[in-house]
């Protein structure tokens, strides 16, 4: 039994032995160790790391619910926890819609991941270097970008993360897991143009500094020179780190319960809202190809399993917790987390489906590192006039529902003229419903290599192709 | 109870350890939020978090460790810990680093605080968000939402330059949201703010907010607006109310004169700056209308402190005077690198992370004019007020911004509603334009600005007013 279950169980017994067998309490201990290398000006900057136990109880006494959660896991802290969620509790006013809780289920894990009494066999899971990993490791990994960028000013982290929890309530669901995942993102800057390259992994050993440092470099002195478009509709080709921006959003706003019950959120269950080679799904345990198991429960002990959001054009489901599911009518998706009662149930593990790549033109690999990742370039060579986006940045919703979306272009644009790229070009403002974009008709190539990419928060990661698109509404430049 | 022997301890080890700087700061935290929805109470949490967070400077390298533990052997293991990431932080050494001097030693503040917001039931709260939801529900709104948060902040700093610091700063603020969902889109009105208004007081500001009696209108602002007119596209005046311009300067000038920002410490996330440090003193940055100032000491506002995170005791200084771009959020190593010799401006979000740049209180002077007065003088125009939604680029330079509501404003008077409202500029061309500005200034608090990475959420303060901009872009959409 870990640390955190043991905690978990604690808690349960004391909110027991305060107010007896009829309260629902639900528990969840969550061992968080970041550490996160930083560079700025080609030299580590600032160099963190943290080790930080949080116990989270909910409880649902007399009909009425209060949560709670502290850091402070001494018999004290945890006392006054307990003592502190009965008084809210009992100063709140009738919850009549709490959901329950979960029953006792059993998890569907990988293998590495204890106390679930099933395994799936498979040979991803849990790496036990990269939750061990010290700042040196990280450090190397730094140390091999910059020198890789050659010469060039550069800037970003590496970053690992273990983290280990446990979950336990009153109605005797038990359930404990743990995960170990590694990022790394990096610009590399020319004459004031960039380029970035990013990745996340299970693992530490997957992330290659210097590899990463070379594509960054490439990028961003093919970004020299820029040229300055007038705003307008243009034909796209995204590049996957533009690509996770696209499902970020449609995770945050379009595939939420909460919002999907308050009809904020453009998704109709089964009707068709996206090209049909759009396949969505969020998948929370990785996978042999993209090897970045999350823990196997969610904030309410719901197993986390692979969820289809989108079928070849046509929206399936939308992230629940019991909460939200209780209202739509529906069961949990595994979806809750601390805020989801404010901020709605949102997947963290999003993928588009890569095309397969039988149905891609097959290119000669590229002679000299350029602008286009090499999973673009089939997609840039059937361009007729468009642009190739490496990157979004400060996208913001206008409007919740359509899913209007402002935001600008970073770390590298170019022009593609009859499939090849014929300029750079300095970053453009748009102002686009990313539901529009993925429309039918509108998607004309994915491509067949899907990249894993962090997020800028620990614990969330996307699995993206570069995509083409018939149109995306550039709405300025740089002179406004 | 006092932590300054537990954070001396972690000092004193991470200069055992090689350190030739040390600091470590021990904050103590309660913070409760309650959500409402449509005449019910939706969510009740109340968090506790307490830890040690230090940081040891070795050589040219910092490295920064922190634990939920505040026992004296813990303290002492993280102080040890600090100092061997920062030695790994050698391995990629950056310049010689200096920090500039940061004034106080023992010292001891606290925020200004009628009712503490914890001592206030969890019952009259509940009432409070629960009448206001219901009242917004009964005026029409398809959604009601209200919210009300307070932070209580206790936290013990001491440095290996002498600092021992105690500080207390309570936090509250609320708010009520009502939406109307239309064909394809949803039309929200917010009182009193986006986000709600909060500052550095206690229950008063709340009361004084009367979220119940501002409910209905908002209700019937936002149903009136699904069926609005859109917001015209093209050049035009466009007035700001007080709310919308304190984002405006948060994203297009506060975090522009952020000096980490100005170095390139963030430009792979945050971005950089617009601005160059050879500039500072000349550069026009907008109209002479333009006094920013950066001032930690306002009373009550959500920026205030007795010192910042490194000792530094509360200063007020100028950012821009008379248009003129003049001064620069700072801390002691970045401004050491920049030549300059202030800091002060520098917080963490927590005990569990790096202290780092962040805005104080950055705000406009107040103007010769009053809102009436603006929109009287204005023959052809646009009011926009309360903030939808913000983007700016990674310089500070290219900005779009949506608003909750717009008025068309002709031959002096406030007319019809217009729906999705936007503006979009560049930075400095937009503050030169700025022709007229109120006297009716409001300290803004803004409790949610995101910056670092690991991510920091800051809280802010923005005194602002509403005011007038020529030949702006409005109308812009998908």
């Amino acid at each position: 039994m870990s640390v955190e279950l043991e905690l978990a169980g604690r808690v349960v017994e004391l909110v027991r032995s305060a107010v007896g067998p009829a309260a629902h309490a639900e528990v969840l201990v969550e061992h968080n160790a970041e550490a996160l290398t930083r560079f700025a000006n080609s030299a580590i900057h600032q160099n963190v790391a943290e080790a930080t136990t949080t116990v989270r109880l909910r409880l649902h006494l007399d009909g009425r619910t209060s949560a709670g959660a502290t850091t402070i896991t001494t018999a004290d802290g945890l006392r006054t926890l307990v003592d502190r969620a009965i008084e809210a509790a009992r100063l709140s006013p009738p919850d009549p819609t709490w959901p329950g809780l979960t029953r006792p289920t059993p998890l569907h894990v990988s293998a590495g991941h204890p106390g679930s009494g099933e395994h799936s066999g498979l040979d991803f899971g849990f790496d036990e270097a990269t939750a061990r990993a010290d700042p040196g490791q990280r450090a190397a990994r730094v140390r091999d970008f910059v020198r890789a960028a050659g010469g060039l000013e550069t800037a970003g982290f590496c970053r690992t993360v273990y983290a280990s929890a446990a979950f336990a309530n009153s109605d005797g669901h038990a359930v404990e897991g743990r995960t170990a995942e590694a990022a790394m993102d990096g610009i590399a800057r020319a004459d004031g143009s960039d380029g970035v390259a990013r990745l996340a992994s299970g693992r530490l050993g997957d992330i290659d500094g210097a590899a990463l440092g070379a594509r960054a470099a490439a990028k961003a002195r093919a970004a020299r020179s820029p040229i300055e478009l007038p705003p307008g509709r243009y034909e796209v080709v995204l590049e996957p780190e533009a690509v996770a921006d696209l499902l970020g959003n449609l995770a945050f706003f379009g595939f939420n319960g909460k919002l999907f019950n308050q009809r904020q959120s453009f998704a109709e269950l089964g009707a068709e809202q996206f090209d049909p080679s759009v396949t969505i799904v969020d998948d929370p345990l990785g996978s042999r190809d993209e090897p970045a198991p999350g823990l196997p429960f969610d904030g309410e002990g719901t197993p986390r399993r692979t969820l289809v959001l989108v079928r070849d054009g046509v929206t399936k489901a939308v992230a629940h917790d019991r909460r939200s599911a209780a209202e739509a009518g529906t069961d949990s998706t595994g979806h809750a987390w601390a805020e989801s009662r404010t901020w709605g149930p949102m997947a963290t593990s999003m993928r588009l489906e890569a095309a397969p790549a039988a149905t891609e033109p097959v290119l000669p690999p590229s002679v000299e590192p350029g602008p286009t990742a090499e999973s673009a370039r089939p997609l840039v060579a059937h361009v007729e006039r468009g642009l190739l986006i490496t990157d979004f940045w400060y996208t913001r919703v206008l409007d919740p529902k359509s899913l209007v979306i402002t935001g600008l272009t970073r770390n590298g644009v170019w022009l593609v003229e009859d499939g090849e790229v014929t300029a750079a070009v300095s970053n453009m403002r748009f102002t686009q419903s990313y539901p529009q974009a993925l429309g039918i008709g509108m998607v004309r190539g994915i491509g067949s290599d899907s990249v894993l990419l962090p997020d800028r928060w620990s614990g969330v990661r996307y699995a993206a192709p570069a995509v083409h698109l018939a149109s995306w509404n550039l709405t300025g430049n740089a002179s406004g | 109870m006092s932590h300054f022997d537990e954070a001396y301890s972690a000092v004193q080890a991470a200069l055992d350890a090689g350190a030739r700087y040390a600091d470590a700061r021990i904050m103590v935290r309660r913070t409760e939020s309650m959500t409402a929805r449509d005449g019910d109470v939706e969510d009740l949490s109340s968090d506790e978090s307490a830890g040690l967070g230090v940081r040891a400077l070795v050589g040219s390298s910092w490295g920064f460790y922190a634990v939920p533990d505040l026992s004296d052997a813990v303290a002492r293991a993280a102080g040890r810990r600090a100092a061997q990431i920062a030695m790994a932080s050698a391995t990629v050494p950056g310049p010689p680093i200096e920090l500039v001097p940061a004034g106080a030693g023992e010292a001891s503040w606290a925020s200004d605080c009628e009712v503490d917001p914890l001592s206030v039931s969890l019952s009259a709260k509940g009432d409070l968000l629960v009448r206001a939801t219901a009242a917004a529900k009964a005026a029409g709104a398809d959604l009601a939402e209200a919210l009300c948060r307070s932070w209580d902040t206790r936290k013990w700093f001491v440095s290996s330059d002498g600092h021992r610091i105690d500080q207390h700063i309570r936090e509250c603020g609320a708010g009520v949201w009502a939406s109307a969902i239309g064909d394809g889109e949803v039309q929200r009105r917010s009182w009193p703010s986006y986000g709600g208004q909060f500052g550095t007081r206690g229950w008063e500001l709340i009361d004084e907010l009367d979220l119940i009696a501002n409910a209905p209108r908002m209700a019937e602002e936002a149903r009136a607006l699904v069926t609005a007119p859109l917001c015209p596209a093209g050049e035009t005046a466009l007035i700001l109310g007080g709310e919308q311009l304190a984002l405006q300067i948060h994203e297009s000038v506060g975090h522009a004169i952020e000096l980490d920002r100005i170095l390139g410490w963030e430009a792979a996330f945050a971005g950089t700056s617009w601005l160059d440090l050879d500039k500072l003193g000349s550069l026009r940055y907008g109209s002479e209308l333009m006094n920013i100032t950066i001032d930690p000491r306002i009373p009550g506002a959500l920026g205030s402190f007795g010192y910042d995170d490194e000792g530094t005791p509360a200063t007020k200084r100028d950012a821009v005077r008379d248009g003129i771009w003049v001064g620069v959020l700072a801390g002691r190593d970045s401004a050491a690198v920049a030549g300059l010799d202030y800091a002060g401006s520098v917080r963490s979000d927590g005990w569990a992370r790096l202290p780092m740049v962040r805005m104080t209180n950055v705000g406009l002077e107040p103007g010769p004019h009053t809102l009436d007065e603006i929109i009287a003088a204005t023959d052809d125009g646009v009011f926009m007020e309360t903030n939808r939604s913000w983007s700016i680029d990674d310089r500070r330079l290219n900005f779009q911004f949506g608003c909750e509501i717009g008025y068309e404003v002709k031959n002096g008077k406030r007319g019809r509603l217009l729906r999705n409202p936007t503006y979009t500029g560049i930075g400095p061309k937009f503050w030169q334009s700025m022709d007229m500005l109120s006297s009716e200034t409001i300290a803004w608090g803004t409790p949610n600005c995101g910056k670092g990475q690991p991510g920091q959420i800051g809280h802010t303060g923005h005194p602002a007013a509403p005011a007038r901009f020529t030949d702006v872009r409005v109308g812009v959409r998908g």
